[in-house]
């Protein structure tokens, strides 16, 4: 497993999409597809904790990236900010017109839909986020 | 990283994106857009070479349409790859734009 710290601050996105980008290179069953989709979930993820986990001064996030034999990328979020579950966000109604929609709820509605497996504890006054993903052939 | 190509004559803007539009890269397309919104009553995105786009992404383009729409212009999104329609079927975006 490997990991990074860094302030939920937006200007370590690019710090964060290259540290997550090298994990999954070492991959070699991971696709182009795989990369993309992870793309979008870690500016999704760490754009929101970067937004609303820490009220004043940024604290830490830590970035966990773990890869198992059966070709499953785990990747974990964790912060020190408020109690958040990224999952209780109401599902945004994608069938309204333009002029009614707002883009609130949709990056988590996104990620949702490209991973497999997500899930959301506070313990010892942290959020943890870990979502899941078969990566490699044609996987849903 | 995000390429932008506008082609802007008279009251319409033909807007070309490469590569991939996400928090970091729609600043970019924002401001194009705040640039030239104001001035056209039609918006073509051209995204043939758009590799894939996320919620941020998705946001600057339903700016562009609901401009469009509040001043009766037109928005038209074409050359759709399939990986980005497949996220523009999944948020209703397919039934919000107009798309060939």
């Amino acid at each position: 497993m490997k990991e990074l710290r860094v302030e939920a601050d937006r200007k370590y996105m690019q710090t964060v999409q290259d540290f997550v980008n090298e994990v999954l290179e070492e991959n070699p069953e991971c696709s182009r597809k795989d990369v993309l989709e992870i793309h979008m979930v870690v500016d999704e993820i760490f754009g929101n904790i970067a937004d609303y986990a820490y009220d004043d001064k940024p604290g830490p996030v830590i970035i966990a990236v773990d890869t198992d034999e059966e070709g499953v990328i785990a990747l974990t979020f964790s912060d020190e900010g408020k109690p958040y579950d990224p999952m209780s966000s109401k599902e945004p109604d994608v069938t309204l017109p333009a002029s009614k929609r707002s883009i609130g709820g949709l990056g988590i509605f996104m990620v949702k839909n490209v991973m497999n497996e997500l899930d959301y504890e506070y313990r010892n006054g942290r959020n943890i986020f870990t979502m899941k993903k078969r990566i490699g052939g044609n996987h849903a | 990283m995000l390429n932008i190509k506008t082609d802007l004559k008279g009251e319409a803007i033909a807007i070309s994106l490469e590569g991939l539009l996400d928090s970091q890269t729609n600043p970019k397309l924002n401001a194009v857009l705040e640039e030239n919104l104001g001035k056209v009553r039609e918006v073509v995105f051209d995204l043939a070479n758009l590799e894939y786009l996320t919620s941020a992404g998705l946001r600057s383009i339903l700016k562009a349409q609901q401009a469009m729409e509040k001043k009766n212009g037109v928005m038209t999104v074409r050359n759709v790859p399939k990986d980005i329609m497949a996220i523009f079927d999944s948020t209703g975006f397919s039934a919000l734009l107009n798309i060939e």
